[in-house]
């Protein structure tokens, strides 16, 4: 059996893609009388045996809470919980491993900066730039720091149903007034992967701080925070191998040191009086209570396993998965695709002429199908892009372009069984 | 080709999906009301004009997958002439039966619906039409939505 830790890194390697999916005991199964195929990446991916070993291991042998014991265990828990955010840092070339903040995920990443870093830095009248393919978790948390400041939105356009950012109107959007640039590196609902590096550039050269949501990229591609030149980038452990529960938020080293804390409460005190608290230096300062130990060190886990296939023999797979699903739909008759002809993700939004995105799940289902229908969290964009959802497909290096096949087929057939 | 579907996709509804009855505007109506399932994106809106007591003409617009649509076009043939009392009734009756399966009475083509309670995450879509129905004859302007919590 091939694991991830055989398969050869070298860029550019053959790997049996197929044969990992020994490493995925979900994958192993029967849904509706139809070996499982699991299209539903973008939402969270499967967990390899190495993460969810990791995971007994810690509840097994080492589990103790961090930081405050003296005790073996305690030693052992930290020991990991540490352990993972060295690794975090290396998995995104950040500084300092102090540049990691340990969070529930993107969501709550993307809530702190809004919070510690907006409420001391946003005022009335200063602009918030998104872009028009957010998340729902990186547009709701700036409206609320918008109502609490009276600072305003505004949203970098995209181009149709192409769904690219208008980069000729950048200039345009960049004013003076701008003070966050807060943007997806790669669109759940589209596909698109975002300019980020280029973009963070321009911003950074006009004193704009920059925020990246890697949810969607993170496990995908190779990723370096210091040539992106972000201020921060938060992603979820979950969309990546890892567990549920955990998330990273990256800030670079200076922006942190002056934030204020984000929660109160256990491990981000340095010292407490009755009336008054004095906190840690980051990453501590941001991490009150208990943190998700075992969360963390499952992450660990995932992005070992992760390197040790390649990301950049990862992301070459998932490019061509995307676009062999892409060009598959597209020879069919009555099918509506959003996102980028070419240079997409692996991830495919698609509507079937007529037929509701919720009975192309529900009939794929039957077929051992597992896809998303619905609005994606992006309730924004689909009324931009003028429909109220899509069908999705999403992949991950453990699909194979003929379980590809095998959905367009499917496609076919559903549209033979509702008369289109 | 789905022939183990055909516990939710019954010919009925189908055929109602493909071809809505009802399906239409009504610009002199006595009352009308949105619903909203946000969770596929459904929409629809329901006119009823009344006589009194009694539903005197229905119809809806709007949007939505394959057992919403339908199911709002069976409603609009079920409760034409029926009172208030009587449609009250038969909406206890369509909740129980895709909440449980358990027809209870006489529910005539209403019974196509019995199926959808196999499907959790379709039950929303079988009962918007009918909470619509409910928020019209209720007089109640806001829109409902199948995530309020008494959907
Ligand atoms: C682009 C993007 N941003 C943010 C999120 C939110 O991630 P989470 O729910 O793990 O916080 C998601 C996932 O749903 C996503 O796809």
């Amino acid at each position: 059996m091939m694991t991830a830790s055989t398969v050869n890194r070298l860029p550019g390697k053959e790997i049996d893609w197929a044969a990992l999916r020994a490493d995925f005991p979900i994958l192993d199964q029967k849904v509706n009388g139809h070996p499982l195929v699991y299209f539903d990446n973008a939402a969270t991916s499967q967990k390899p045996r190495a993460v969810i070993n990791a995971l007994d291991h810690y509840y097994e042998r080492d589990n103790a809470n961090v930081h405050r014991g003296i005790h073996e265990l305690s030693n052992r828990a930290t020991a990991g919980f540490e352990g993972a955010r060295a690794r975090a840092a290396a998995f995104l070339n950040a500084r300092a491993a102090e540049e990691i903040v340990f969070t529930r995920g993107t969501t709550e990443g993307i809530n702190l900066v809004a919070a510690a870093w907006g409420n001391r830095h946003i005022k009335a009248g200063d602009v918030i730039l998104l872009t028009e393919m957010e998340h729902h978790s990186n547009l709701v948390p700036w409206q609320l720091l918008a109502e609490r400041t009276g600072a305003k939105l505004a949203f970098l356009p995209i181009t149709g149903d192409i769904g690219q950012l208008d980069l000729n109107r950048v200039d345009e959007f960049l004013t003076r007034d701008v003070k966050l640039l807060a943007m997806v590196h790669i669109s759940n609902s589209l596909g698109t992967i975002n300019p980020v590096s280029e973009l963070c550039d321009r911003a950074r050269k006009l004193g704009i701080t920059t925020l990246v949501d890697a949810a969607q990229s993170v496990g995908h591609r190779p990723l370096d925070v210091q040539e992106i030149g972000c201020d921060f980038l938060a992603f979820s452990g979950h969309k990546m191998c890892g567990p549920t529960g955990i998330g990273v938020l990256y800030g670079r080293g200076e922006v942190l040191e002056r934030m204020p804390p984000y929660q109160g409460g256990g491990e981000m005190i340095l010292s407490v009086e009755y009336q008054r608290s004095t906190w840690k230096q980051p990453p501590h300062r941001f991490e009150a209570g208990t943190p998700d130990i075992a969360g963390a060190i499952g992450l660990h886990a995932a992005m070992d396993y992760l390197d040790g296939i390649g990301r950049e023999n990862i992301a070459r797979h998932d490019m061509e998965l995307g676009a062999h699903a892409y060009a598959t739909l597209a020879g069919l008759q009555g099918i509506r695709l959003f996102g980028p002809h070419v240079g997409r993700a692996g991830i495919v939004s698609f509507l079937v002429k007529d037929i509701h995105a919720h009975d192309v799940v529900e009939l794929a289902n039957r077929r051992g199908i597992a896809l998303r229908g619905g609005h994606h969290c992006t309730q924004p964009l689909m009324r931009k892009l003028g429909v109220e959802s899509t069908s999705r497909a999403s992949f991950y290096f453990y699909n194979t372009t003929d379980e590809i096949d095998g959905f367009a087929e499917v496609i076919r057939d559903i549209m033979k069984f509702f008369g289109r | 080709m789905f022939d183990d579907l055909s516990d939710l996709y019954q010919e009925v509804i189908l055929d109602h999906c493909k071809h809505p009855r009802n399906f239409r505007e009504m610009t002199a109506a006595t009352c009308s009301a949105q619903g909203h399932n946000p969770l596929c994106g459904d929409q629809l809106k329901l006119y009823l004009t009344l006589d009194g007591d009694r539903i005197r003409d229905v119809s809806f617009v709007g949007s939505g997958c394959c057992i919403s649509k339908a199911s709002a076009s069976l409603l609009t043939e079920c409760v034409k002439g029926k009172t208030r009392a009587e449609v009250g009734k038969t909406f206890d009756q369509v909740r129980e039966m895709v909440t449980t399966g358990k027809i209870e009475g006489d529910v005539g083509r209403l019974a196509v619906f019995a199926g959808v309670h196999k499907y959790p995450a379709r039950v929303k879509c079988a009962i918007l039409a009918w909470h619509a129905l409910a928020a019209a004859l209720n007089g109640q302007g806001q829109p409902v939505s199948t995530e309020s919590e008494d959907i």
